[in-house]
């Protein structure tokens, strides 16, 4: 047939969007780096490039919601306990290692030199000395090593989400039904990780995240731009391996399975394997990203993995517009920064005469109400007003 | 013509309620074949027990040249064997294109990774051509699935059938909600498909099944009661007084 087929196009012809958007990041990134106060001209201040870079790496987060529910219809409320994983794994050896480099200073100037047994106690001490302990749990057992701490960042979450995947999606539980499943898995969790005995502190979290060993003589300014790089680097490399995923024919599939499953099924596709793939690599990605994260945070503690945090993380997506990558980022930079304004502070209070509207307590109705008229008046959310007017112009 | 697919014995009771009595019905290759039933008759449950969505209590599904027993597979393992449906209403994926849904559709490895490192290839393209001319869709290619009126979706869902390149089709009530003009389309499409496989058609739609001039199988509790062409059929008293005797025995 000489008519047809019609050329096949590149994928980033075929996507334009997703060039726009690397350029769009490539922009902010480097106007916040010349900004900032690394570089020297100070306009954006350290704690606000750790705002924004934390902000990114909810970005990276979000996209992959946005894949797993958007594209594939899985309303997970359990990816923020992935991010968490992520930021737990990294915190531990963050925390191990610091710990590890103020011991060896201390004992030096003793006369006898410390036994290994000596400085691995006094390390025990120093980081579990507040839930009232000084063994170190098994699960630290790779604390002391940046690359098993790294991998663990994968393969934890990974693996997590695998036979959690396997389970629910092959007993055929869908819907809410598996909303509920995943939130009760990010609640045992966050349950698991407040009690003492849990060997994370309990309800300490980790702490002191910000400062990274070896780095003590590189200032917060400096650490936070390289980890604000890191994050948009990892932005952008997600962005496009989902982008990618979404425009394959598996992209197609999953959306298909969005829409109809058991319609998939008598396809002849084995729809489980499909919901496995998407939910494990998202939770992979959610991972990461916390790893990042949390560096910049300084601090995790159990009530971050509660299931609340993936519930904002929903209502992220839902404003951004599900089905499409950009809407997910627009929605969690807008939400996510909003937030920090109205709560931090930085919203003026409105004074009414009778009645004070203090944005820290007002906040939270304010955005459930954005997230209702959101749904009623604009279900494709942000990004889909934002296709109307491209289409239009 | 060989036999396809030999159900034999199979029963069905659904707590307390017997869709499914004692079945036995056989399928050559190719043949086109019709199912009649007044309702509850078990037209359905039939068709869910061929495609593995429900499975039998008791009973025997042969199938193929091998005549391998379909049951205890999988919805996708019976249709990778080469078992298409089409349900009675469209189902077909509304957000995508109708490209789209017949590529989904196209006989190809169905492993995650394969399909998403899969390339479109220009023999897919020729296949999707061909078959949008058959369903008479060539010019609606791009568009959104969703967008179609109702008889050119149920014309998209025998596409994905056809593209699927099955060798038993199962069609359930395909004329539905039809035109008298796209009714004689579907008719021609169903015994083009019919030269080279087998394809069951369930319909209620009397003028339809004679138009298809094909055998008839009338199902009645779960049962068949009567085979063979529709004049002989229709000459059953049972048959008249169960079904063709209730003019109202409705959709």
């Amino acid at each position: 047939m000489s008519q047809t087929p019609p050329p096949r196009k590149s994928f980033i012809v075929r996507n334009p969007s997703v060039l726009y958007f690397l350029a769009a990041l490539a922009l902010f990134t480097v106007f916040v780096a010349v900004m900032s106060e690394a570089t020297g001209t100070g306009l954006i201040s350290t704690s606000f490039v750790k705002t924004l870079g934390k902000t990114l790496c909810f970005c990276l987060i979000a996209i992959a919601m946005d894949v797993v529910w958007g594209y594939c219809g899985i309303l997970s409320l359990g990816h923020f306990a992935f991010f968490g994983i992520g930021g737990y794994a990294i915190g531990m050896w963050l925390m191990y290692a610091r710990t590890e480099l103020i011991v060896a200073q201390s004992l030096a100037g003793q006369v006898i030199p410390p036994t290994q047994q000596e400085v691995t106690d006094a390390i025990g001490k120093q980081i579990f000395g507040v839930v009232g302990s000084s063994d170190f749990p098994a699960i630290w057992m790779f604390a002391d090593s940046l690359f098993m701490q790294l991998a663990i960042v994968v393969l934890v979450p990974g693996l997590l989400a695998l036979v959690f995947g396997w389970l629910a999606f092959r007993s055929r539980v869908t819907g809410v039904y598996l909303s509920i499943l995943t939130q009760a898995m990010t609640l045992a969790l966050a349950l698991y990780l407040f009690q003492n005995d849990s060997g994370l502190r309990g309800n300490n979290g980790l702490s002191g995240l910000q400062n990274i060993p070896g780095f003590a003589d590189s200032g917060q300014d400096v650490i936070s731009l390289v980890f604000f790089l890191a994050s948009a680097a990892a932005l952008a490399l997600g962005y496009v391996v989902f982008a990618w995923i979404t425009d394959s024919k598996l992209g197609n599939i999953i959306q298909a399975i969005r829409d109809d499953e058991s319609r998939v099924r008598f396809l002849g596709y084995h729809v489980e394997s499909y919901k496995l793939f998407v939910f494990t690599i998202t939770a992979i990605v959610a991972g990461i990203a916390g790893a990042l994260y949390y560096p910049q945070a300084g601090i995790i503690n159990p009530a971050e993995v509660a299931p609340i945090a993936s519930i904002y993380l929903a209502v992220w997506v839902a404003i951004g517009g599900r089905g499409r990558l950009y809407g997910a980022v627009i929605g969690a930079a807008l939400v996510s920064l909003l937030s920090s304004w109205f709560t931090g502070g930085g919203a003026p209070d409105i004074d009414l005469g009778f009645y004070k509207i203090q944005w820290v307590d007002w906040w939270l109705v304010l955005l459930g109400v954005t997230f209702a008229l959101v749904t009623l008046f604009a279900p494709k959310g942000i990004g889909g007003l934002f296709d109307k007017l491209v289409r239009k112009s | 013509m060989t036999t396809l697919l030999e159900m034999s014995g199979i029963s069905k009771n659904f707590d307390g309620f017997q869709a499914i009595t004692n079945l036995s019905l056989q399928i050559g290759e190719p043949e086109l074949r019709a199912v009649i039933g007044p309702n509850g008759a078990g037209k359905t449950t039939f068709m869910d027990i061929i495609t593995g969505k429900t499975k039998p209590d008791e009973g025997r599904i042969l199938f193929g040249d091998d005549s391998r027993s379909l049951i205890g597979m999988s919805e996708s393992e019976i249709a990778s064997l080469g078992i298409g449906r089409k349900f009675q209403k469209p189902t077909v994926f509304e957000a995508q294109t109708v490209r789209e849904n017949l590529a989904m559709a196209l006989k190809n490895p169905r492993a995650v990774f394969s399909v998403l490192l899969y390339r479109k290839t220009s023999k897919g393209a020729e296949r999707i051509e061909e078959i949008a001319d058959e369903i008479n869709l060539t010019d609606q290619l791009t568009r959104p699935a969703g967008e179609l009126s109702h008889g050119q979706k149920q014309w998209l869902e025998i596409g994905m059938l056809l593209a699927q390149s099955p060798r038993l089709l199962l069609v359930d009530e395909p004329a539905a909600g039809m035109t008298a003009h796209e009714r004689e389309h579907t008719t021609d499409i169903l015994k083009k498909a019919a030269k080279t496989r087998a394809v069951i058609v369930v319909e209620h739609d009397m003028e339809f099944v004679r138009r298809l001039n094909c055998k008839v199988t009338v199902l009645h509790e779960g049962s068949v009661l009567a085979e063979g062409s529709l004049d002989h059929v229709t000459k059953n008293k049972t048959v008249v007084d169960v079904y063709l005797g209730r003019t109202d025995a409705g959709d």
